[in-house]
């Protein structure tokens, strides 16, 4: 242990609000209102004229903007800010082992708290090293700031030492970035940089500083003035929309509200609930949104896409109204456009305007914070309600709930008597519960741990889901438990994904991190392997990691080696006991491999490029979706053990 | 069949904003037929016209793409009716003293002007919509063109309204 003990020790003091920062902090949206979030007010004492240097200057803007921690990696451009850095008192450096751990640390704390996450590089390749996981931040609409050091301003453009264009680089793939050249522009970068990666559609912000840049003499002066002429995010929905939107609630007979990891985001878990509970529609949950619905409630379908569930699935297909609501129509939802939901209307809500009819064209637009227009949408649907009753939706019901009864989400259990991958992370899910946090890399430990993890709470489940990035998964869960120190955090990774970032284990050792990691290894690429067993003749090109044949390599020797406990399981007598063991570990990580079969593939499955309705319960198997062929359908699927989630807890 | 779309861009003048506005357009796969760029009458604001082709729907995407870029203001659609759209061309065409004079008659008949006179060219300027440039064009090329280039379409609504004012304070 090498760090000061006030910064190491996961169950230490966090470090406290700064003083005079009031509720409406736009980086903490947890517990601010809604229309708060969006105003221009910076947090933070008045501030006159500090003398600083422009290195000072960034670490006395990231106190006052209240940020608790930042993750990263010194280099050369950014070392003068590491300097006053390692004085502060209120902000908190995690040294990762490699830039993309401290990007998706940063990531994952920001999804699991609903605060603005902060990474921290030096240029050229710690900059671009940051490139994947703010592409991530971006898919994902993740709050992320990252602070790269820049060549000297003499020496930008001449191909310098360790220079990258990193503001040109990461263009696509941010919200905004900026390259400070004037060190008195410092404190309003890094406000401008915390406001616009938290309001409106929350994303990632880069801000570069040149090096000389941090190191000029200057002033600090808080708060800044936000200059954003431009920035203008539209959270009040408009009142026509909305009623035109209950209109259509109540004429609906077949409605769906398709949820999506916007609602998650402006915090409106409990609205839902409530809009659910009022119209009595069918709801599901996108991978982005699992948790912000929860699974035990009776109107949950579970998730529609790719790897939805039937019922999840079918029921947007056969629904006359989707209720779109910070959900995007991403493909991985839709499959084949011009065949997703024929006979639907839809009622499309969303923070960004440019999402509304993007993919599908709404018949009614609502440009809005969802928290906000689930709010309107209540009151004005409890009115209608009030004045034309209740419309009858227990056909819809009859038909949605057989679906779901008929095709429960299950997995057959391995013909050589190899241990489930389904089963080892159903139990998981089952004994750390519903208040622990999970990250997933990517892959098909992802899906199942989507599919058979119960998820009762918003951001309980933390993924990659728009980029799909390999290596998510053990930064990220270590971001969170930085965020919720008190929480258990499990991630749920696969052998490809972990040796991508698994070097963050370190990390987690020395800095008192201690989460838990499940590597579901079944020896390959599983999901790669899954698509070459289904599309490619079963032709194995370059899946095979062979961490089952060689066992290279040892993940428990692994996980020793970097001062975690390692354990090995292979058996499924063993899973419960090694589970209950991992809970029990609360002094270092814990990495617990899976030795599981490499044969189990993940269903349902829409194959891509193909319509929803060509969903497949398992290989070769369409379920039925007319009445009075069910039960034949059923004796096909019979192979399947077809377990039930709830016969697990 | 796409049509030609017309759009008046209130930047602020920042480094690299027409990177954004330019790399907003090709990965999101938009084809840009012209943009020029220049200031306004407010010192920190730029103007950019932007002509592209694309259907309604994309057209609506182009938008709202472009309306989320940090350093874009305000975007108007300028329609051809209510609107004034001018291009300028520079065109240097073959005139020997054999056809000079019948060069010279299509450049006025254009009401273009000579700006640069050789013994074996002459370079011309017009301005014009798009359609009348090209007839110029088309009238030019008999006697070989050398050299040319556009400025790209600027545009300006009709009547008393200024974009410019209600987007800037």
């Amino acid at each position: 242990m090498t760090t000061a003990p006030s910064r190491s020790g996961s169950t230490g003091p966090k470090p406290g609000p700064p003083p005079g920062r009031s509720a409406s902090v736009p980086t903490s949206r947890a517990d601010s209102p809604a229309a708060t979030r969006t105003d221009a007010g910076v947090p933070g004492p008045r501030i006159v004229d500090e003398p600083a240097t422009g290195a000072q200057s960034l670490v006395r803007s990231l106190e006052e903007i209240g940020c608790e921690v930042v993750f990263g990696l010194p280099g050369g451009t950014i070392l003068p800010a590491y300097d006053p850095l390692l004085d502060s008192t209120r902000v908190r450096h995690i040294l990762v082992r490699h830039e993309q751990g401290a990007g998706h640390a940063a990531t994952g704390y920001a999804q699991a708290t609903g605060k603005v996450g902060v990474c921290m590089a030096t240029s050229g390749p710690g900059a671009t090293n940051l490139v994947t996981p703010i592409a991530d931040a971006h898919m994902d609409s993740v709050p992320l700031v990252a602070i790269t050091g820049q060549q000297t301003r003499p020496l930008i453009g001449t191909d310098a030492f360790q220079e990258a264009d990193i503001t040109g680089i990461t263009l696509p793939v941010t919200k905004h970035n900026m390259l400070v050249t004037d060190p008195a522009e410092i404190p309003r970068a890094i406000a401008e940089a915390f406001h616009l990666a938290s309001t409106g559609r929350p994303g990632p912000v880069l801000v570069d500083i040149p090096k000389d840049v941090l190191q000029e003499q200057t002033t600090f002066s808080w708060p800044p003035e936000l200059q954003l002429p431009g920035y203008r995010p539209t959270t009040r929905p408009h009142g026509k929309q909305i009623r035109e939107a209950a209109r259509l609630i109540r004429e609906s007979r077949k409605p769906v509200l398709y949820v999506g990891g916007g609602v998650l985001k402006a915090e409106a878990a409990a609205e839902l609930k409530e809009l659910a509970e009022l119209t009595g529609a069918p709801v599901v949950t996108t991978l982005m949104a699992r948790g912000v619905f929860p699974d035990s409630h009776p109107q949950h379908l579970g998730m529609p896409g790719m790897h939805g569930t039937v019922a999840a699935v079918a029921a947007m297909q056969r629904s006359d109204l989707l209720v779109a609501l910070g959900s995007r129509f991403d493909d991985r939802v839709t499959g084949k456009l011009d065949s997703f939901a024929p006979g639907a209307k839809v009622v499309h809500a969303d923070i960004d305007p440019a999402e509304i009819s993007k993919n599908r064209r709404a018949d009614v637009p609502i440009v809005g914070d969802c928290r906000e227009v689930l709010t309107e949408l209540i009151e004005t649907v409890r009115a209608d309600r009030a004045e034309h009753g209740e419309p009858d939706l227990s056909g819809w019901w009859r038909q949605v709930g057989g679906l779901r009864d008929r095709y429960p989400l299950g997995w057959t259990e391995p013909a050589d008597g190899s241990l489930s991958p389904e089963y080892v992370i159903s139990r998981i899910g089952a004994i750390a519960g519903p208040d622990a946090i999970y990250a997933a890399g990517v892959g098909q430990h992802q899906m199942w741990a989507a599919q058979f993890v119960r998820y009762e709470k918003p951001r309980t489940w933390l993924n990659s889901g728009g980029l799909g990035t390999m290596g998510y998964a053990v930064p990220a869960a270590m971001g969170a438990k930085v965020g919720e120190p008190d929480t258990v955090v499990w991630c749920i990774d696969g052998d490809g994904c972990f040796q991508m970032t698994n070097q963050e284990l370190a990390t987690c050792a020395i800095e008192g991190i201690p989460i838990k990691v499940a590597v579901i290894n079944n020896g390959n690429l599983g999901m790669v392997r899954q698509w070459q067993n289904l599309f490619y003749g079963e032709r194995y090109s370059n899946t095979d990691l062979n961490t089952h044949k060689l066992r290279i390599p040892d993940f428990p020797m692994l996980a020793e080696a970097m001062g975690c406990v390692g354990i090995r399981c292979e058996s499924a007598e063993d899973v419960d006991r090694v589970i209950h063991q991992a809970m029990e570990i609360d002094d270092r990580p814990v990495v617990v491999e899976f030795v599981v079969g490499a044969d189990a593939q993940v269903w349902p499955m829409v194959a891509a490029g193909m319509g929803n309705d060509e969903i497949k319960v398992a290989r070769d198997i369409r379920p039925e979706f007319d009445n009075d062929e069910l039960a034949a359908s059923v004796d096909d699927v019979g192979e399947m053990t077809e377990k039930a989630l709830e016969s697990d807890q | 069949m796409s049509e030609l779309h017309t759009l008046s861009v209130l930047v602020e003048d920042k480094p690299g904003v027409l990177a954004r506005v330019s790399g907003l357009f090709s990965r999101r796969g938009f084809n840009i037929n012209s943009l020029a760029v220049g200031p306004t009458e407010h010192p920190d604001v730029s103007r950019m016209t932007i002509v592209v082709e694309v259907d309604e729907l994309p057209m609506e995407q182009v938008t709202k793409q472009l309306n989320k870029l940090i350093h874009v203001i305000k975007i108007v659609e300028l329609e051809p009716e209510s609107s004034v759209q001018r291009e300028l061309l520079l065109v240097k065409v073959r005139a020997d003293a054999t056809v000079r004079s019948q060069v010279l008659e299509t450049v006025q008949l254009f009401r273009a002007k000579v700006v640069d006179v050789s013994p074996e060219a002459v370079t011309v300027e017009a301005t014009g919509t798009d359609d009348k440039l090209n007839a110029l064009l088309r009238m030019l090329e008999p006697y070989g063109i050398r050299e040319m280039v556009k400025s790209g379409m600027v545009a300006v609504g009709r009547g008393p309204r200024s974009i410019t004012a209600a987007a800037v304070r």
